[in-house]
């Protein structure tokens, strides 16, 4: 909530300022409260842990800080940084503010492929969940995004309002197979993201999806000509459709791993990246650090928030996050078409 | 609209096709009813008879809850894909119900009467009804597809805020009302059927008084009034009407996102008119038909119990992207 205040104001910067929007002490802003929220997720907890605590710590102490506050905040900082990255990336890609993750279908598709993985291979592999979430992902983004090119539709609005209905019947399918087998319980588990289950050993495999940034970081520029349209990349000398499907092979792999291992963040690829862009202007490169630290402080903000709203109980950050986001993306919506029409 | 089928038939021996749709749908509804009734019974009739019944009630009330509700708003906001659900009341329902609980308390809550509560609850959906009708179709015109992604939003919003209220709420209580909140078609909310039954009457009721106005309220604004019909007045009033439908459908049995979406398109092409006289009645009968017949194989053909709900999205949701890829310009 708070890093969204900071991007509202600098979005009031006058006209001529735009793009030059952001000024050095925003991010300065930003990694401070980066910062503070780092510690406040080092030392919320049930279990007592005070800073000081930390530098003379005894051995129950130090296990709780290294297996459990630790591992979530880096867990924290790699989910929410990267699941922006992807919204970003993606939002490029399909030459439209409002498509991300969460509504193009990505995240459902790779839900249904963790029920299908339990089904043929049980729920303890993690390494079959994992792929055939990646490989389910992958196929339905790519199904919708030639279905969207097939279907040319000028309209801004209905390419999102299409994905999300494909994910609204994805997860209908995905939710009927649970029910058939018995998994409904597994499904509740990454159907809403919950950072509660992060220990060490249980999510190392996010460490791929900062790969996955970093290798968006440098294709920034080649998505930023891709997203201009086929011809002007190709005349470029962009190679347009390896381009593209790096793209999608990035989003694929960062939102499968994400809702393997902490599920369903709703939103945060969508409601992030479409404030900085509207502080900072188009430029991806540029945009895209901003992007990475600006997903990581709200996932740390409504993490932290969720952790102490009902102390001791543990509300799961997905919740927060998606009353927090639909508020933001509505805002998003009815701004966007005011200022157009 | 256009009616490819049907436009070169004379408008005689079209009026025949449909009467003679709409007996088949009454025909097929009825066959539907008694087959829900008897097939798989086992055991003793005296008591498989009246548990049905109550359920086939409830099944009754709800197809026809949706299938009036989604005509009538669909009418009102001049299009074919926003449907309450799609605009997230029902999902509104269950939140202002789980709101209630968490400031009034469970001992409270069900310590009040059933009807009283029902009413309540309904107070409250058409006061926050009328506001988000207010906001979303008030001075500015939005464009359709900006209302509708809004309300498929809204609808996701709505279900969150209901997961942290009862996040929110003692764990105890919570559980105490999980059975209260969460209706399904399995648990049909028995106290509730009798109210439910007042409440579609007299909404029904009171909507036939409205029928030949509602068909010039679906031309547009402007015409509608160019023709002498006030026209806020009667939105206003089939705006009330859908708040209670809702409200008696989601009380019952949950949210079902797509099925009105389905029974009030089907209805329109089956019968190949938008008048409604017809459509409202042809897409109830569809809603029951579509409910009890989906039911029935579930049960008895797969042996699903709780399942119905998912299979109408599923298929609803199929047929909302045909919508949107067939009619890209509403």
């Amino acid at each position: 909530m708070m890093r969204t205040t900071t991007a509202a104001a600098s979005a009031r910067v006058p006209e001529q300022g735009r793009g030059h929007g952001v000024r050095r002490w925003h991010i300065g802003l930003a990694l401070l409260l980066l910062a503070t929220g780092a510690l406040a997720s080092l030392f919320i907890g049930v279990s007592d842990l005070t800073p000081l605590d930390v530098l003379e710590a005894d051995e129950e102490q130090s296990r709780v800080f290294l297996v459990s506050r630790v591992p979530r905040l880096l867990a924290i900082l790699l989910a929410g940084s990267a699941m922006a990255v992807a919204g970003l990336v993606m939002m490029h890609l399909t030459r439209n503010r409002f498509v991300s993750p969460s509504t193009a279908g990505t995240t459902e598709w790779a839900g249904l492929g963790i029920v299908v993985a339990t089904l043929l291979f049980g729920a303890t592999s993690m390494a079959a969940k994992m792929g055939i979430a990646i490989g389910f992902a992958l196929v339905g983004t790519w199904a919708f995004l030639r279905l969207v090119r097939r279907a040319a539709f000028s309209d801004m609005i209905v390419v999102p309002l299409l994905g999300l209905m494909l994910g609204a019947v994805v997860s209908a399918g995905a939710r009927f197979l649970a029910y058939r087998y018995d998994l409904l319980q597994t499904m509740d588990a990454w159907t809403n993201g919950d950072f509660s289950g992060v220990l060490a050993g249980r999510y190392e495999l996010l460490w791929a999806v900062a790969a996955g940034t970093v290798v968006a970081y440098l294709y920034a520029d080649r998505f930023s000509i891709a997203g201009m349209g086929e011809g002007f990349a190709i005349n470029l000398g962009v190679p347009y459709n390896r381009v593209v499907t790096t793209g999608l092979v990035i989003v694929s792999i960062v939102t499968a791993i994400v809702v393997v291992t902490v599920g369903e963040i709703p939103f945060l690829g969508l409601v992030v990246p479409n404030l900085v862009t509207l502080a900072m202007g188009d430029n991806l490169r540029r945009v895209l650090p901003v992007t990475a630290l600006a997903g990581a402080a709200f996932v740390l903000v409504c993490d932290v928030v969720a952790r102490t709203i009902r102390h001791p109980y543990e509300i799961p950050v997905g919740t927060v996050v998606g009353v927090v986001g639909g508020v933001l993306f509505i805002g998003l919506l009815l701004r966007s078409r005011g200022r157009t029409a | 609209m256009s009616r490819p089928l049907t436009a070169v038939l004379p408008e005689e021996a079209r009026a025949l096709r449909r009467r003679r749709r709409m007996m088949l749908l009454a025909v097929l509804a009825v066959a539907a009813a008694a087959a829900f009734m008897t097939i798989g019974v086992t055991g003793s009739w005296e008591y498989a008879l009246p548990a049905r019944s109550r359920r086939l009630a409830g099944m009754v009330l709800v197809g026809v809850a949706i299938a009036v509700s989604t005509v009538l708003f669909q009418t009102v906001t001049n299009n074919r894909i926003l449907t309450p659900s799609v605009m997230g009341f029902d999902a509104l329902f269950v939140l202002l119900q789980t709101v209630g609980v968490f400031f009034l308390g469970a001992a409270t809550v069900t310590g009040t009467d059933v009807r009283l509560r029902f009413l309540v609850d309904l107070v409250a959906l058409v006061a926050f009804g009328a506001a988000l009708y207010r906001l979303l179709f008030g001075r500015t015109q939005h464009d359709i597809y900006v209302l509708v992604l809004v309300g498929v939003v809204l609808g996701t919003l709505f279900t969150s805020l209901t997961l942290l209220v009862s996040r929110l709420i003692d764990p105890n209580e919570f559980l105490t009302l999980q059975d209260l909140l969460f209706a399904s078609f399995n648990g049909i909310n028995r106290q509730l059927l009798g109210i439910a039954a007042g409440a579609v009457v007299i909404t029904v009721a009171a909507v036939l008084r409205l029928l030949p106005r509602l068909d010039v309220v679906a031309l547009g604004r402007e015409p509608a009034i160019g023709l002498g019909v006030g026209h806020r007045r009667v939105v206003n009033q089939a705006l009330l009407a859908v708040a209670v439908l809702v409200a008696v459908a989601t009380a019952l049995v949950g949210p079902i996102t797509f099925l009105g979406l389905l029974v009030a398109n089907l209805a329109r092409q089956v019968l190949g008119t938008h008048r409604h006289a017809w459509t409202l009645p042809g897409a109830s009968l569809i809603a029951v038909i579509a409910l009890t017949v989906g039911q029935l194989v579930l049960e008895e053909g797969f042996g699903f119990t709780t399942s119905l709900s998912i299979v109408v999205n599923f298929v609803g949701g199929i047929v909302f992207i045909a919508l949107l890829l067939r009619e890209p310009r509403l």
